[in-house]
């Protein structure tokens, strides 16, 4: 296999620059629905930029891992980005990286878990023990997904079970049904509603924003920046379900890669624009249901296998 | 029906020397006896300094049903003002007799929880013990924009076992420095107390100053237009409240709108009033703007508008299942609680205890067009967004049937001097519910004691108690369908 640095540089190019566009996308699409003009596509970039030119206050009870848990959070959502095919091939791929996949993103987990016990406020110790709890159940539900692509596919890698194209894919139900399986997991895991609220201001009610209350500055920056990231990569795994990467690296495929991407954000737009937030005590309930969605697509996938 | 109190009118003036000044434990007994048969209950109970160590205790109770204000006073003399509490029998009576006790030093015996209402004075929360319970404390520094106030949650997990509401940061003094300004400045003062709650605290405040004046005619079309003042203001401050009971559960499209529409109620009052929240509009004798025929027509124009939006956005709302699941059986605040604290209002109202100054005893316009009360049975959040939009609908009507129908006479009649030696009870129905002033003169003619009770000193332990065993979560949702006043309750 021959090595060729263009993909290569443009996949880390798009992984580290774009991220914070589709999040613009999105305020806009909510915007929209609400009769609003809305900020601009690039306000996050504006944020930021003014975070990261800012000073940071910290807790006086916090010790060094809250300055250190950004820096874990940001490399390992950046580490798992290389992991996953978005134009072509991923940059590193092995057997088995899916799993390494969900660990990287569960050490990102565990650490903002851990900053936010670190600070002692009362509020970021509820919002850790909401964000480990919900944690769990759509992490299984991730799991099993991935093993049902895993089975599907004959694959261990994500990078394979990205790059099929023999058969095309929505013609298997099992794919509709880990469509839906993976964009709940998607809302779960990036706080949008109708789990979380990301804009709400209410510390009593938040999951994810509550925890990083004592955050500031550059360390507020670095959170937010990777917050957008691990929404990139969850709305390019969920779209290459329904719409895969080319097997050839080709330029047009950059193109494919942001029409997907922003199709998916205005549909995480739309569907926070047309929900209330469930009521805290319902998220197990409704995340289970995701769960057993999950299961039927392995029931779905082991008995074609048999047949 | 009560033989040794005195019955009184809303908003009609009496001779001190009328009161009654009972013995210390028949006072106490003909409360309880009144208050306990759920017929009536207590309105304000307050105390004024007497001279020579005597300290006078004043109670209003109200008889809802039968639409009577009765009064009656106790001297209770010192060193050590004691008298047996109220609140043991009577919950309602709690927060005032936390208030005699703050500001006049009076003991009441007894009292579960006697604590200072306003200054906090380093003075301990109420605490659960066991390892697994943890505290979370909320403010006085919020999110956003409201005002200051603490709040100090014994939590298990994510279920409040209890809740503490620790007000005062909004003390202004504003009941001393009422008695200490001159007429000019009361008015103002009085628009001050609540600032979401200006009209009504000032036609309060104008009803009491009319009813003392030895001779005083308000003007129909005066009497007209506050009333179309104050229903503005109930609008405006209705459908603020539902887009933010929308924005609370994240529910984008139906905040935005009802932001909107409570934009446009306030610019029809800024039309009206020449003020958004129609400061310096009412005052003692009539109002200080009057419109014309143009202004009449456009206004209908705008309120029929409003009417329809009204109704399609409150259709939006309450139809999205995901909303309808967040606000049931949510908070719920059972009917007999309602009764038992003293809930007035809208809260009261939502929790199926029809309570309405408006029906009940009505001033100004409303003697001659009655506004019929809406009620909930449910006392849930759902209820208290619901009769939020039930109750602007009717006030929209109310307002447009008032503009059809605007007397011809003048706008103010200034007022006479006040009489000496008497005392007034003025309620009005503001959009949170009961506002009380109570003015007190003395021999020369001014006031001497000014007695304010704005509907939230009634309403706020409902918030505690609808928490208890509630999900922590819910506390924003829940606080927001109050909307209790921070300020009306500090004075």
């Amino acid at each position: 296999m021959e090595f060729s640095a263009l993909p290569f540089i443009i996949h880390i190019f798009i992984l580290a620059i774009t991220p914070p566009f589709f999040l613009g996308i999105i305020a806009k699409t909510k915007a929209f629905f609400a009769g609003r003009k809305g900020p601009p596509l690039l306000q996050v970039y504006y944020d930021l930029i003014k975070l990261f030119r800012k000073g940071a206050v910290y807790s006086k009870t916090a010790s060094p891992l809250l300055k250190v848990a950004p820096v874990i959070i940001v490399a390992t959502t950046f580490v798992a980005g290389l992991l996953l095919p978005i134009t072509g091939k991923a940059p590193f791929h092995f057997e088995g990286d899916l799993i390494l996949f969900a660990y990287l993103l569960a050490l990102a987990r565990f650490a903002i878990i851990l900053a936010a016990l670190d600070v002692g406020s009362s509020f970021e110790g509820m919002g850790a023990s909401r964000e480990a709890t919900f944690g769990a159940f759509s992490e299984l539900a991730f799991f099993l997904g991935l093993v049902v692509l895993a089975v599907t596919t004959n694959a261990l890698s994500l990078n394979a079970i990205f790059q099929w194209e023999s058969v095309h894919p929505t013609l298997k139900p099992v794919f509709l049904l880990l469509f839906f399986s993976f964009f709940l997991i998607l809302l779960t895991e990036n706080s949008r509603i109708p789990i979380d609220d990301p804009n709400t201001h209410l510390e009593l009610t938040m999951i994810h924003e509550v925890m990083v209350l004592d955050y500031s500055g550059p360390d507020l920056g670095l959170i937010l920046y990777s917050a957008s990231m691990k929404l990139f990569l969850f709305m390019a795994l969920t779209t290459s379900l329904l719409w895969p990467q080319p097997m050839e690296w080709e330029w047009i495929s950059i193109g494919t890669l942001f029409l997907k991407i922003a199709g998916m954000a205005v549909a995480i737009g739309i569907v926070e624009s047309a929900n209330a937030r469930l009521r805290l005590i319902k998220i197990p309930q409704f995340l289970i249901a995701n769960f057993v969605v999950t299961v039927f697509a392995l029931l779905v996938t082991v008995f074609n296998k048999g047949t | 029906m009560i033989p040794q109190f005195l019955t009184i009118q809303n908003a009609i003036s009496f001779e001190e020397s009328k009161i009654p000044v009972l013995e210390r434990d028949v006072w106490h007994q003909a409360i309880l006896e009144n208050c306990s048969v759920g017929k009536t209950r207590i309105v304000a109970l307050f105390a004024e300094k007497k001279n020579e160590g005597l300290i006078r205790l004043y109670c209003i109770l109200g008889n809802d049903g039968r639409k009577l204000l009765h009064i009656g006073a106790t001297d209770i003399a010192g060193p050590n003002y004691r008298y047996p509490c109220l609140t043991n029998q009577l919950p309602e009576a709690h927060r005032f007799e936390r208030e005699l006790f703050e500001e006049f030093a009076v003991l009441p015996e007894g009292h579960p929880w006697l604590k200072p209402v306003r200054k906090q004075n380093g003075t301990s929360f109420y605490k659960l013990g066991g390892e697994q319970i943890h505290e979370v404390a909320v403010g006085p520094v919020h999110a956003g924009i409201i005002e200051p106030g603490h709040f100090r949650f014994q939590c298990y997990g994510e279920k409040v076992l209890h809740l503490e509401i620790q007000l005062g940061y909004q003390h202004r003094g504003v009941e001393a420095l009422m008695v200490k300004s001159d007429p000019l400045r009361q008015a103002v003062l009085a628009e001050s107390i609540a600032g979401d709650t200006t009209i009504g605290h000032g036609m309060a405040y104008c009803h009491a100053i009319e009813g003392l004046s030895e001779r005083s005619i308000t003007p129909q079309r005066s009497q007209s237009l506050r009333a179309i003042a104050l229903e503005l203001e109930r609008l405006s401050n209705h459908a603020g409240d539902l887009g933010a009971l929308a924005s609370d559960v994240g529910f984008l499209p139906s905040a935005a709108y009802f932001g909107r529409l409570r934009g446009e109620f306030l610019n029809i009052l800024m039309e009206l009033t020449g003020n958004r929240y129609g400061r310096s509009f009412v005052r003692p004798g009539g109002v200080s703007l009057d419109i014309t025929a143009e202004m009449v027509r456009d206004f209908k124009k705008q309120l029929s508008t409003a009417l329809t939006e009204m109704k399609d956005l409150a259709e939006l709302f309450f139809s999205a299942s995901s909303v309808l699941s967040r606000l049931e059986q949510t908070g719920i605040l059972k009917q007999n609680v309602a009764r038992e604290l003293g809930i007035v209002g809208m809260t009261a109202r939502a929790s199926n205890l029809l309570r309405d100054v408006r029906q009940d005893y009505p001033t100004g316009i409303y003697r001659i067009h009655k506004i019929n009360p809406v009620k909930m049975i449910t006392g849930d959040v759902y209820a208290r967004a619901k009769i939020r939009s039930l109750e602007s609908k009717r006030s929209l009507q109310f307002i447009q049937e008032r503009l059809d129908a605007l007397p011809h006479d003048k706008i103010a009649q200034p007022c006479g001097p006040l009489k000496k030696q008497s005392m007034i009870v003025s309620l009005i129905e503001g959009w949170r519910g009961e506002i009380a002033h109570v003015a007190l003169t003395h021999s020369q003619g001014e006031i001497r004691r000014y007695k304010i009770v704005d509907p939230s000193f009634h309403n706020w332990m409902a918030l505690s108690v609808v928490m208890q065993n509630g999900q922590i979560s819910d506390f924003p949702l829940c606080n927001k369908s109050f909307n209790f006043s921070y300020a009306g309750h500090d004075l």
